[in-house]
Order: structure tokens, then sequence, then C-alpha cells
């Protein structure tokens, strides 16, 4: 692909008026394109940008979701940093992230490469592997519930393996493992495609010139491959690490935070807020989190706007 | 989890070297290079690999078709026997499938048609308006969605839903729509930006109106970008679990994926019920994604999901 992701300045198809651009606003725009824009606008507006307004107004606030508030100044923000259920969920939010991407973009990564090397059954073999990204994540954890809880410890409790022998979700020191292989299984089309995106787009000369300079496959690999296709891993990577920040709904199938609060995520904790009675408290933790992503989310324009590799 | 664009891509062309591979430009791929043989192991290792994708969905599978007696012996792999369909009529009634099943098509329906319509209203009154400030503007405000997760506004959306009565599928189809809108704006203006002014400027010649010319010449060829993006509304859309759960509150106009809660709770041993269940609410996206793939492998790489 030829991309360079988010370009400063987009230019219209109609690019010609940019460069007879100075007597910019006199040519007045045709009322009906107000009407085709303002729909968005004004929904989009309401349903995110008022919600978000008010939230972040919320969390300087003592609000309990009803009834009287206060202004409490930052009180909440504070209180956040010594609070062991925030510092627990953003522990495990970060490392369940962290550990994710990993293992994501690692099989998506060999898969990738396997899948665009020559082999029979192609076609058959990305329809298959593309299928966990089109199944709900809150069904498809129900299902691993099962597995780990039901079927898991029958093969430890024959094997003799111990920690095998009860399920891990009601482990606190292994539930988390069943989260990231869910996730994963999940995850991985996505990252997997994107992979086979970047592999395409190297030309096939570059390995014709390797092999006759007697380059391994394991050298070509390392060297030629993943070099080339370091903008589509960092994009993954920062992609995944952001979608993984979010995790809910397969967390509730699995483990619906527990044993305990041992799984508990970021937005699970957040969503508490709703029927906990500290809503303003929640809110201070959601902004929080809001620019974790933002910045997350700004390092991802920087590293593709900055390479032209994707 | 709402599907996340991944790639902001200019050439929007430039994705379509996925599919299946054929009539393409060179490719990273080594088969043309060398008459050797395709490589037997590779494809079983991938063969192989392959089964721990299949695995969950065929244990679902398995376990919807078997008796309860079956199905509760711990033994997830084995075949049914005998063959029962008594997982199904049960799950039927016990989830009042048909209501959940009315209420996902519809919020799902209502989100594709609005992501496709508004989007490409949008997309279009801001291409062609470029040099308005206004214009401009919208554009990034509307892509800042992307950076704005559903959890982090949750709290306030749950407040504001229920206080203006959209405590319901509406307002969860509402919700979707906005959430997937950046993705279809992405995909939109970039496809508009290709085509060429003249293309319009003669249909006004023959005196076609702005409204005429985007529903009878800019709508239809945008007809692939919205194959795409109505795709991944209807993916984003039918398997959400948190934006319903949280949103609607009269547990009788639940979706599919918010119905099966009641296996976690009530039924947690009726596990042919529950699989059969759990079969019901998947496979409509299944069968989707296996008639649909190309748009959906393309539309990952153009700028897709989450998902």
């Amino acid at each position: 692909m030829t991309t360079t992701t988010a370009r400063s300045t987009p230019l219209p198809a109609s690019a010609t008026h940019t460069k007879t651009a100075p007597p910019r606003r006199r040519r007045k725009v045709e009322g009906i394109y107000y009407l085709f824009l303002l729909p968005s606008l004004i929904l989009f507006t309401l349903a995110i940008t008022l919600p978000a307004v008010i939230g972040i107004f919320f969390s300087f606030t003592n609000s309990i979701g009803f009834g009287d508030w206060e202004f409490v100044g930052l009180i909440n923000y504070v209180a956040m940093f010594s609070d062991p259920a925030i510092l627990q969920s953003y522990l495990f939010t970060f490392g369940f992230a962290a550990v994710t991407v990993v293992v994501v973009n690692a099989i998506a990564f060999l898969l990738a490469v396997g899948l665009t090397a020559r082999i029979r059954f192609k076609t058959g073999l990305r329809t298959i592997f593309v299928i966990p990204m089109v199944v709900s994540g809150i069904i498809i954890a129900y299902v691993f519930n099962f597995l780990f809880s039901n079927s898991l410890p029958v093969f430890g409790q024959t094997l003799g393996i111990g920690w095998l022998s009860e399920s891990i979700l009601a482990s606190p020191d292994l539930a988390w493992i069943g989260i990231v292989i869910v996730t994963a299984w999940q995850a991985i089309p996505g990252t997997l495609l994107i992979y086979i995106a970047g592999l395409l787009s190297i030309p096939g000369e570059v390995y014709e010139a390797a092999d006759l300079d007697g380059a391994s496959k394991r050298q070509q690999l390392l060297r030629i491959t993943v070099p080339l296709v370091s903008g589509y891993i960092f994009i993954n990577v920062l992609l995944g690490f952001k979608n993984f920040l979010n995790a809910y709904d397969i967390i509730v199938g699995l483990t619906n935070g527990g044993p305990g609060t041992a799984t508990r995520s970021i937005p699970m904790t957040i969503v508490t807020g709703f029927t906990g009675g500290d809503y303003a408290y929640q809110m201070a933790n959601a902004t929080i989190f809001f620019i974790i992503v933002i910045a997350v989310s700004a390092l991802q324009l920087r590293i593709t706007r900055g390479r032209n590799a994707i | 989890m709402t599907m996340q664009p991944a790639l902001i891509a200019e050439n929007v062309d430039g994705a379509a070297t996925l599919g299946d591979g054929k009539g393409r430009r060179p490719r990273g791929d080594r088969a043309s290079r060398r008459p050797e043989k395709s490589s037997l192991s590779l494809t079983v290792v991938l063969f192989l690999s392959a089964i721990t994708v299949i695995v969950p969905l065929y244990v679902t599978v398995s376990m919807a078709f078997k008796t309860q007696t079956q199905a509760v012996d711990g033994n997830a792999f084995s075949l049914p026997a005998p063959f029962s369909v008594e997982g199904f009529t049960t799950a039927w009634s016990l989830t009042d499938f048909p209501r959940a099943f009315i209420v996902s098509i519809l919020i799902t329906a209502g989100t594709v048609v609005g992501t496709i319509v508004l989007g490409a209203f949008a997309s279009f009154a801001i291409t062609r308006n470029w040099n308005h400030r206004l214009f401009r503007w919208s554009f990034f405000y509307l892509l800042a969605a992307m950076f704005l997760p559903f959890p982090v506004v949750a709290l306030p959306q749950i407040q504001l839903t229920g206080l203006v009565g959209l405590d319901n599928p509406a307002g969860v189809t509402i919700l979707h729509i906005m959430f997937q809108l950046s993705f279809s704006i992405l995909l939109f203006t970039a496809f508009l930006r290709s085509i060429p002014a003249e293309l319009e400027e003669s249909a006004r010649i023959d005196g076609a109106t702005t409204w005429q010319t985007f529903w009878q010449l800019i709508f239809p060829l945008l007809a692939p970008m919205s194959a795409t993006v109505g795709i991944f509304a209807f993916l984003a859309s039918w398997n959400d679990f948190m934006m319903p759960s949280l949103i609607t509150s009269d547990p009788s106009l639940q979706t599919l994926p918010v119905v099966q809660s009641i296996f976690q709770t009530q039924f947690s041993n009726n596990y042919n019920v529950s699989f059969a269940s759990y079969l019901m609410a998947m496979a409509p996206a299944i069968i989707v994604y296996l008639f649909t793939q190309r748009w959906v492998m393309e539309g990952v790489t153009q700028g897709a999901v989450k998902g």
C-alpha cells in the first residue's frame, strides 16, 4: 500500500480551488451542503461531545449521579491515586494489554508469513483464520468459560497436572491467562490481515536479490521482512494496545472481574460508578483513562505520519 | 467492542491486494519466483494452527446438538449421540429468541443504514466544500470519536439516554451509528476525493441539482465503500454487548448477546440449551462473513477494526 496515513492537509477532488485560493470565502456554499452535514454534526455533538463534556464536568464534583452536588476540585483525582481498587485495575489492564499485544502480534506475524508463502488452500485457510473476528466477544467468552471450567480440568486430572485440575478462571493468579487466550483468539485475525497487507507490499525482487546473495530464509525474514514491515508492526502494536485497554465483553463473559477483583479492567471499574454511588469519582477515572487513550493515539498518529512505510 | 480503524488509507484501492490473490500486481509472495512446489509442511502446520480457531466453534455446534444427559458428562469434544434438537427448542423459549432476534435485527439494520447514509452525506459535503472552514473542521471533529472509546463516555451516556427516554434500542442504534461514523467518513472521504470533479460538473450541466447528483451519481459510485462500511457496522452492532447491556433499561428489549447471560445465572447446567442459544446468536454473523469475506478482509486494511 502506498498510503502515508493521515495526511495533514487532505486535498479535495476540487483541488484547483485551493490553488486559486486567496478569495477563499467569497465562493458561497450551496445551502444543501449544510443539510448533508448537519445531521451528523448535531447527532455527534449530542451523543458524544455533550456526554464527554458533562462527564469531565462532574469529575470535579461530588455527584452520585442524581440529586444535589457541589464542586470538590481535584479531590476525586487525588483520591484515585491512593485507591487500591483503582490502582489494581490499572495494573491489571496495562499488564494484560501488554502481554496480549506481544502474544497477538507474534502469532499474527508468523501466521501472516505462512499465509503469504507458497502453500496450498491459501484462500480456505485465510477464511478460517478470520472467523474469530466476526464472532461476538461475550458469546465466545462463554464458550471458552465452559472449556476452561469444565473440559480443561478433566484433562488436568487425567494427566495429573495440579494447576490444571481446577478451573484456571477460579484462580486469582491464573485467571488472567484465560482472558489473554480468548482476547488473542479474537484479536489475531485483524492483526493478521494488516500484516498480510504489509507482507504483500514487499516487492518480490527484494527476495530474489537476497537469494542471489545467498541469504538464508531466516536471514531474509529477520533482515528484510521485519524491517520492511516495521511500520505495520508499530500500527498493530499501538492499535492493539489501545483496543485491549478497553477490555470489557470478554472479561465479563469469562470471570466478570473475579475472582474477587483480580481481573477487573479499567472500563469495568468505570461502569461500577453507575450503580456504586461514586459517579463523580468514576468520571474522574474515565477522564484519566481518556487522557491515556489520547496519548496512545497521538503516538500512533505521530509514528504513522512520520513514516512513509504504511 | 467497537471496531477501531487501523490505518488511514489514502489509496483506497491499495488494500485490494488482499482478497484471493488473483490477477494482482507482483506480490511479496514468493510464488512467482521459483517453479518450486508449494510447501506441504507449511500447509500442514497452518492447518494444525487453524484447529485452534475451529475447536471452540466445533464444541459450540456439537454441544448444541446433544441431549442434556450427554451435555453434562464433561466431555466437550464428543460427538452428539443421540442427535438432539431439544437444546434449540428450549433455548428458543427460554431466551425468547424471536423477540431478542428482532431487537438485534432492528438495531443492526438501523446502524448499517444510518452509518452509510449519514457518513456518505457528511463526507460528500465535506469533500466538496473543503475550502470552507466549517466543513474542514467538521472532518477532524467527526473523526475525533476514534480516540474516544465508549467506556469514557458510558456513564454520562447512560444518564442522558435515561433522561430523554432513549434508554432503549433506539438509543443504542444512535450511539452505534455515532461510534461507527468516523470510520465511514474516513473511507468515504478518501474515496470521494478520487472521483474527478468533471464527472459531477457534467451532471450539473445536464441540469441535475446537488441533491440529484448525490443520489444518482455519487451514492452509486460509493457502493463498494458502502459495502465495507456496512459490513463493519453490521459486525460491530450485532456483536456488541457492552453498550446495549448498559443503555437499554428494559430487559425484555435486550439484544441476542445480552440475553445469553441467563445461562450464567439461572440455567447454568443446561449446557446443551446454552450452547444451542450461543450458536443461534453467533451464526448470523458467521454466515454474513462467509458471503462477504472479500469486503471484510479489505475493510480491515482500509481502516477497520475490533475490535
